[in-house]
C-alpha cells in the first residue's frame, strides 16, 4: 500500500511499480523489468559497476548522502576474506518512513540491488538489517526472498556464472543508534549497538571483521534502474552532483502529507504547495525541519526558491539527511519541538561517548525547565555551548544528530526562546534543574 | 524451554543464516522471537537463547537492557505504543498519548491488571506521513484520533479486534 494519494507531480522511478497488483510479488518484478539489470552487471566488470553508479551521482539516502559509486570503490579486493553486503532499514530517523514502502510495496527491487552489490564485490552473504517494530515487513521480505530461491534468482551458481549469493533478513529491537552503520553491525553481530572508532570504516573492516558494502534501503533500491537505463539518464533526473529521485516524506502543518517521489532539486516551496495542497487551515509556514529530526530547522523564508538536494541544503547549514521535511506553521510552539527532539536523543544515546550521554540529558533538563516556564537569561547560550560542546567529539553522529538541530533552533528562532523568558518573568517558583 | 514448531523452524533457520562460529548474531532476534511467543524475557530464556546460540548468559543479558522492544516483564496481551516524536507532536500525538493514558488509566510502560492492555509512549515509528500513528503489538495504525483510539480499544476489550484490522 501506499497509504496516501500520489501526485501528478511525482517522477516514479524507485516507486514505479507500487500501484501494481501483487506488487511485491515476483511475477510482478518479473513482468515489469526485474532482474533485467542483475544479468546485465553480470557482463560488466566491478570496475564498470561503479564508473556507473558514480555517473550516476547516486548519493546515500540514509542520512548522510555519501557518494555510493565511491563507497563500493572502498571496498578492498582479493584480500582472503569474505565479503558482505548489507542493507541498512533500521529506518528510525524522525519524519522518515520511505524505507517501509519500498520494501512492502517493491522487495525484490531491493533484493535485485543488493545482488548487484554483491557480484561487483564478488560477496556471497547479505542481511537486510530491518526494525525490530517494522515486523510485517520481515514477513514479506523473507517471502520475496524465498520465491527468490524458488526461481533461482538467489542461491547457488547464479544465472550459470559460478557465482553464489545467500540473502537474509535481521531483525533489530529497537535501538535509532543502529542505523547508524558501525552500531548496525555491532548489533547485526549479536551485541548492543554502540558505535565502532573509525576509521577503519566498514568497507574495510565491517561485517564479522570483513570487507563489507553497507547502504540504506533506498540506496539499493535505486541500483537496479541505474544498471538498466545507465548513470547518466539517472543522473540527470536530479542536479548536478544530486542525481536522481528519492523518497520525499513530507508529514506536519500540509493537507497532503505523504511519501513522494521527486527529482532531486525539487523546490520545497512547490513541494508544500502543489504537492502537498498547501499549508493546513490555511495557516502560514513558520518552519521546515528538512532532512529528519538531526537536520538543524529552516524558517519559512529560507525555504523560498530553494532546491531540495544535498548541496542546496548543505549551504544553507542544514541537510537533506533521510528525506523527512517535518513542515510547522505559524502556531507551532518551537520551544516544545526542540524539546521533543532533545528527549528524542537523550532517550537513543547510546550512552558509549560521554558528550553525547551528558550532553543529551543536560539539553534535556535545561530545555524542560525552560519550557516549563522556568527558563533563566543564560539558558540560551548555555544550550548553545553545550550543544556546540558535543560537536564532532562522539564517535558516531548520534552526539552531532543532537547538537546540530538544537543550535538551528535556538538561532533560528532565539526570538522564540526570548519571548518565553518574558513569560516566565511572572511565574513564581523555578523548577530545581537537578530534579528534572 | 518447548517453542512452537514455527518458531523452532525460525530458529533453525537463524543459526543457519549467520558465518560459522558466529551464532551471536542470533541472540537478539531469537529474544525477540521468543519474546512475542512467551511473553517477555525470563531467566529461563534468556539461559536457553544463551544454550542455542553457544553464548554465555552473561553475553545475552547484557543486550536486553539495550534493545527497548525486550523486556523483562511481561506486557499486556495488546501492547497499545503512542509516538510523540516530533512529526506526530505536530499533528496531536502528545494529547493522544496523554487521552490513552486518561481513558486506560495508565502510565507509561504500566499494564491494566487484567493483564490485557499495556500503553508506552514510543519514539518515531516509521509512520510520520500518517500522523498521529499507533502500533498495536505489530499492527500499525496511521491518522488515529481520539475517537478511533477509543474504538480500536473497545475492540481489544470486545474480542472483536483484528478481524477488520486498518
Amino acid at each position: 500500500m501506499r497509504y496516501n494519494e500520489p501526485s501528478p507531480l511525482e517522477v516514479r522511478v524507485i516507486s514505479q511499480r507500487f500501484d501494481l497488483p501483487n506488487s511485491a510479488s515476483i511475477d510482478t518484478y518479473l513482468a515489469n523489468e526485474g532482474y533485467v539489470a542483475i544479468k546485465k552487471a553480470l557482463d560488466m566488470t566491478p570496475e564498470a559497476i561503479i564508473e556507473e553508479l558514480k555517473r550516476s551521482s547516486l548519493r546515500g539516502r540514509g542520512g548522510a548522502g555519501f557518494p555510493t559509486g565511491m563507497k563500493w570503490s572502498f571496498v578492498p579486493r582479493n584480500t582472503g576474506k569474505p565479503t558482505y553486503v548489507i542493507c541498512n532499514s533500521d529506518e528510525s530517523e524522525p519524519g522518515t518512513c520511505k524505507d517501509r514502502l519500498l520494501m512492502e510495496n517493491d522487495p525484490h527491487q531491493l533484493i535485485e540491488g543488493m545482488m548487484i552489490a554483491a557480484w561487483t564485490i564478488k560477496s556471497n552473504k547479505g542481511y537486510i538489517f530491518i526494525r525490530g517494530e517494522y515486523r510485517y515487513l520481515i514477513e514479506i521480505v523473507d517471502r520475496a526472498i524465498a520465491e527468490a530461491y524458488e526461481r533461482g534468482y538467489l542461491g547457488k551458481n547464479l544465472f550459470g556464472s559460478g557465482w553464489d549469493f545467500d540473502l537474509y533478513t535481521h531483525t533489530g529491537a529497537g535501538a535509532y543508534e543502529c542505523g547508524e552503520e558501525s552500531a548496525l553491525l555491532e548489533s547485526l553481530e549479536g551485541r548492543r549497538g554502540v558505535p565502532r572508532l573509525k576509521p577503519p570504516f566498514p568497507a574495510v573492516v565491517g561485517a564479522f571483521q570483513s570487507p563489507t558494502i553497507l547502504n540504506n534501503c533506498e540506496t539499493f533500491a535505486s541500483v537496479p534502474v541505474i544498471i538498466r537505463n545507465g548513470g547518466i539518464w539517472f543522473a540527470e533526473l536530479g542536479t548536478p552532483r544530486n542525481g536522481g529521485t528519492r523518497l520525499v516524506c513530507v508529514s506536519g502543518h500540509v493537507n497532503k502529507p505523504g511519501v513522494y517521489e521527486l527529482p532531486m532539486g525539487f523546490p520545497v516551496m512547490r513541494l508544500i504547495n502543489e504537492v502537498c495542497g498547501g499549508m493546513r487551515n490555511g495557516k502560514k509556514l513558520k518552519a521546515v525541519i528538512p532532512g529528519g529530526s538531526s537536520a538543524p530547522v529552516l524558517r519559512a523564508e529560507e525555504c523560498e526558491n530553494l532546491p531540495y538536494d544535498y548541496d542546496s541544503l548543505a549551504k544553507l547549514k542544514t541537510m537533506a539527511g533521510s528525506g523527512g521535511l517535518v513542515v510547522l506553521d505559524e502556531d507551532t510552539d518551537i520551544v516544545a519541538v526542540a524539546l521533543r527532539t532533545i528527549k528524542f536523543y537523550a532517550h537513543e544515546s547510546c550512552g558509549w561517548c560521554i558528550p553525547c550521554r551528558e550532553g543529551t540529558t543536560w539539553l534535556k533538563k535545561i530545555l524542560t525547565r525552560f519550557h516549563e516556564g522556568g527558563g533563566q537569561k543564560s539558558d540560551i547560550d548555555l544550550i548553545g555551548d553545550l550543544a556546540d560542546n558535543m560537536l564532532g567529539r562522539t564517535f558516531c553522529a548520534l552526539g552531532d544528530a543532537a547538537a546540530m538541530p538544537t543550535t538551528g533552533f535556538i538561532t533560528k528562532f532565539r526570538d522564540e526562546f526570548e519571548a518565553y523568558l518574558k513569560k516566565s518573568q511572572t511565574t513564581a517558583p523555578v523548577p530545581e534543574l537537578v530534579n528534572i | 524451554m518447548t517453542f512452537s514448531p514455527e518458531l523452532e523452524a525460525r530458529f533453525a533457520k537463524l543459526l543457519k543464516s549467520y558465518p560459522p562460529g558466529r551464532t551471536r548474531s542470533a541472540v537478539v532476534p531469537m529474544l525477540l522471537y521468543a519474546q512475542d511467543e512467551v511473553g517477555c524475557v525470563s531467566q529461563e530464556l534468556i539461559e536457553e537463547v544463551a544454550r542455542r546460540c553457544g553464548v554465555t548468559t552473561l553475553q545475552v543479558d547484557e543486550v536486553i537492557g539495550y534493545y527497548s522492544m525486550l523486556h523483562r516483564k511481561p506486557l499486556g496481551k495488546y501492547h497499545v505504543q503512542v509516538c510523540t516524536n516530533i512529526a506526530c507532536q505536530a499533528l496531536g500525538g502528545e494529547e493522544l498519548y496523554e487521552h490513552a493514558s486518561r481513558t486506560l488509566g495508565l502510565g507509561n510502560k504500566e499494564a491494566t491488571p487484567d493483564g490485557l492492555i499495556s500503553l508506552e509512549e514510543v519514539e518515531c515509528m516509521g509512520a510520520c506521513s500518517w500522523a498521529p500513528a499507533i502500533q498495536i503489538n505489530y499492527d500499525f495504525h496511521h491518522l488515529v484520533t481520539p475517537e478511533r483510539f477509543d474504538r480500536l480499544i473497545e475492540a481489544l476489550r470486545d474480542g472483536s479486534y483484528g478481524k477488520k484490522a486498518s
